[in-house]
């Protein structure tokens, strides 16, 4: 039991402080190192607590999908020109007091989350959740999430696929003058259209066309 | 004190695998020369020790012995994690794979997931490494190897997915003894062909060796390291390149099931049969590289987003289908 506890300090500690590191750090891409370590230690958290499902996927899909594309993104895009930019400028700080907007309804938000938690514990109902240890925790959230609450994943899966095809069609434009390859005209290319051989008279050279 | 004995035995169960499989990663890579050599009529590297065996230790030598340069204006601190990243992750997975019923460190619930997810972190260790040099060739060679890695581990997932849908569990052990009357390679032989170059894909080998195509790029993320960090890069590629064979013989071959289960085959370890079977697709891999010419940038892309993903995503339906219908869905 101390292990566990031990180990359960050391995770928190050092999720929290590369949660703080993500917003202190002055290189964008260290803050997205510190994001990729906060989200490794959230899901030792995870299998801590026996969801090692939960920390599994938290893993493949927020660090091994998400943050590399936040890299990514952070890495091809000059950020660090840009942010001074912002900084600098007098003209371009209208999206400070929108981030405090926002930042202020998140923090109200989750006020309200932890504190109904707190104050009234049967806010989460917990009856159709199975807390025997012969089912495995993939098996139960299966079981959870494909008949009691099938519409709403379903609803989830539907809205992420309309975000992508929404930011498919944003950036997606036609691009003129763009030469198409055809596989399936360069596979099949064969000598005998590809190579001629030609009787060439002296002095009078071939004339090729392209 | 029980503490104490407790992470002794763990030391030593660990160094147990370790050793061996930093062992196998070194007689892989002579392994991988000689079979290129050999496709080409060559000798390949044979002059150390009996058959050229111990070119690896010579190799490694040569490499410790050299000076480790870090560039000037190099991101030094991420510079140096990357090979860390690269070595540790390709070993860590080892863990959880099964070299018979009993023989395995960690015989965990999701161990699929685990060694999905240790080699999706991979790619880390590539870009990292790319960034930190701060020259112009290894950032394009990381973030090639990026944009390739994400794509194909999405058709590796969804291979796993038809796997699944066949044993009913995550565990490693459980998906091996459900290929106890039939091993997966039959019913899903076209899963087996795609995962195969997938991993290719997966592991940068050739004829997707893009990140660090020399023709290209220099050699791509590598090309700022040197000495013993170099080796470390290395020895982590062979060490994925291993893990990703294992993964395929558990999934596919059997893992450590005998291939006939009559009187003298049932005597042999399983151990030996999994090294067996992980050695049969490692000498497939080798004869890859040394047979297909590389892939342009374009072409792998269309490979694995127009061609892998929507045929696995096909057999994923077929099988849940034909599972469904014929009433052979794995019960709890």
């Amino acid at each position: 039991m101390i292990a566990h506890t031990i180990f359960f300090y050391i995770f928190s500690i050092i999720a929290v402080i590369s949660a703080i590191m993500v917003t202190v750090s002055k290189n964008t891409v260290h803050s997205v190192f510190f994001l990729i370590l906060d989200f490794i230690s959230i899901s030792c958290l995870f299998i801590m607590i026996g969801a090692e499902f939960l920390g599994m996927i938290m893993l493949i899909v927020y660090v091994g999908a998400v943050a590399v594309l936040f890299l990514f993104v952070v890495m091809m895009l000059n950020v660090a020109q840009q942010k001074n930019q912002w900084f600098n400028s007098e003209e371009n700080s209208g999206h400070i007091p929108v981030g405090l907007i926002i930042s202020t309804i998140i923090f109200f938000e989750l006020i309200i989350v932890i504190g109904g938690w707190k104050y009234k514990p049967d806010l989460i109902n917990s009856n159709n959740l199975s807390t025997t240890n012969e089912i495995s925790n993939t098996h139960s959230l299966g079981q959870v999430l494909y008949t009691d609450y099938i519409h709403v994943f379903q609803i989830s899966g539907m809205i992420l696929l309309i975000a992508m095809i929404g930011a498919i069609v944003l950036t997606f434009r036609q691009r003129e003058g763009v030469k198409k390859q055809s596989y399936l005209k360069q596979i099949s290319r064969e000598r005998s259209e590809g190579v001629e051989v030609l009787e060439v008279a002296s002095n009078k050279g071939v004339k090729i066309d392209d | 004190m029980e503490y104490i004995s407790i992470i002794f035995q763990e030391v030593y169960k660990i160094l147990f695998l370790l050793v061996p499989v930093l062992v196998s990663v070194a007689m892989i890579v002579w392994l991988d020369r000689r079979v290129w050599a050999f496709v080409q009529k060559r000798q390949g590297p044979n002059v150390v020790g009996p058959f050229g065996l111990l070119q690896s230790l010579a190799d490694a030598l040569k490499y410790i012995f050299k000076e480790i340069i870090i560039p000037a204006s190099s991101n030094k601190i991420i510079f140096i994690l990357a090979p860390i990243i690269t070595m540790t992750l390709a070993l860590i997975a080892w863990a959880v794979i099964p070299f018979s019923e009993n023989q395995v460190l960690a015989n965990i619930n999701v161990g699929v997931l685990y060694i999905f997810a240790v080699s999706s972190l991979g790619v880390y260790g590539i870009i990292m490494g790319g960034w930190a040099s701060n020259s112009k060739y290894p950032f394009l060679g990381a973030i090639r190897s990026a944009a390739q890695m994400v794509s194909y581990e999405v058709s590796i997932g969804i291979i796993i997915i038809n796997v699944l849908l066949c044993v009913g569990s995550l565990n490693l052990n459980d998906i091996v003894i459900a290929q106890k009357n039939m091993w997966f390679v039959i019913p899903l032989f076209p899963m087996f062909v795609i995962f195969f170059i997938s991993a290719l894909a997966e592991t940068n080998r050739p004829p997707f060796d893009l990140p660090e195509a020399e023709a290209e790029l220099v050699a791509g993320y590598q090309t700022e390291y040197s000495g013993m960090m170099y080796a470390m890069f290395w020895l982590g590629e062979y060490a994925n390149i291993l893990l990703m064979c294992a993964l395929g013989s558990i999934l596919f071959l059997g893992g450590w099931l005998s291939p006939i289960d009559i009187y003298p085959f049932n005597l042999i370890p399983g151990a030996f049969w999994l090294i067996f079977k992980i050695l049969f697709l490692f000498i497939l891999f080798a004869l890859v590289k040394a047979v297909v010419p590389r892939y342009r940038y374009d072409q792998l892309m269309r490979l694995g987003w127009k061609i892998f993903l929507p045929l696995s995503l096909t057999y994923v339906v077929l099988t849940a289908s034909y599972l469904f219908y014929f009433n052979l869905l794995p019960t709890i």
